[in-house]
């Protein structure tokens, strides 16, 4: 099983996930650098890490959606390679087009850190499957633009073809309709705010966030 | 040519900084203030041979990176 963390300048839990995804699954993880042409070969799972990319200039995201790196974490995901983006990494997701809607400022403007229960509404995802018969997660969350938003239409899209994934418990940014989380179409590309990677062994409070990277690599 | 561009959010997507700025204005004695907007301008130079053509350049931009057009509108002015 092989992994690959996506550093961009400004990312600050790329080490994290690097652990988080060794840790929970035994995987071979390497580091790659935004500014590089091209991706390690035989991935089973690329991470696009949360932090600052680019300082956040002019949108969380936006820079770091033009990375050169980019360019080739899209086509692995059009291969079928599962990419998940996490916090920054789902805000870059959104701004790169590989998942729909955008990521706001959070409702009562504050940043919001703290543990979070999620609802799993959809346990039938490569990445949700091992939450199968647990409809409820914890997992942390640390942003000050996490508030997911998108038109109606698009949102009963999303409901209607099971592509919400993960939905807070008790909102805490104002997300539309308590979204945390969201799968693309064709089920390989998962963006989510609350941090799986903070939370892979019970040390850290909960280690539900494993069962995330041990259900994207089961597969592998 | 310069180019100036300005980014909001759209009418339907609140504007938290702006209803905060609204506030606070309220509270400096300007009650009637209402419906604050709080966006960006970028502003640059760059050749092009008419500001017909600037525009359209400009708007590419604004398509590609200057905006979100899932959240955000821009309105561009050429000098």
């Amino acid at each position: 099983m092989k992994a690959a963390v996506i550093v961009f300048p400004g990312s600050n839990c790329d080490r994290d996930c690097a652990v988080a995804v060794e840790r929970s699954t035994g995987a071979h993880v390497e580091m790659v650098w935004h500014g590089d042409n091209g991706l390690p070969a035989g991935l089973d799972l690329i991470v696009l890490p949360g932090g600052f990319s680019y300082g956040d200039y002019l949108r969380c995201g936006a820079m770091a959606a033009l990375s050169p790196i980019m360019a080739e974490v899209k086509a692995a995901a059009q291969r079928g390679v599962a990419t998940v983006g996490i916090c920054n990494g789902f805000q870059i997701l959104c701004e790169a087009q590989m998942l729909p809607g955008a990521l706001l400022r959070n409702e009562k403007l504050k940043y919001v850190c703290k543990t979070v229960e999620l609802e799993v509404t959809n346990a039938q995802t490569r990445f949700t499957a091992g939450y199968a018969g647990r409809r409820q997660v914890a997992m942390t969350v640390g942003n000050g633009e996490g508030n997911f938003f998108a038109e109606p239409a698009e949102l009963d899209r999303l409901e209607g073809e099971g592509q919400v994934v993960f939905r807070y418990l008790d909102n805490p940014n104002g997300s539309a309709r308590g979204i945390a989380g969201i799968i693309n179409a064709t089920g390989n590309v998962l963006g989510l705010m609350p941090h799986p990677d903070r939370a892979f062994e019970a040390e850290l409070g909960s280690a539900d966030g494993a069962i995330l990277f041990q259900s994207a690599l089961a597969s592998a | 040519m310069r180019a100036k561009v300005h980014v909001f959010l759209k009418p339907g997507v609140l504007d938290v900084q702006g209803k905060a700025v609204e506030q606070a204005l309220h509270g400096l004695g300007w009650p009637s203030v209402d419906h604050v907007r709080v966006g960006r301008t970028i502003e640059f130079d760059l050749k092009a041979a008419d500001p017909a053509a600037a525009e359209a350049e400009v708007k590419a931009m604004c398509e590609k990176l200057l905006a979100n057009t899932v959240i955000e509108s821009y309105r561009v002015e050429v000098a």
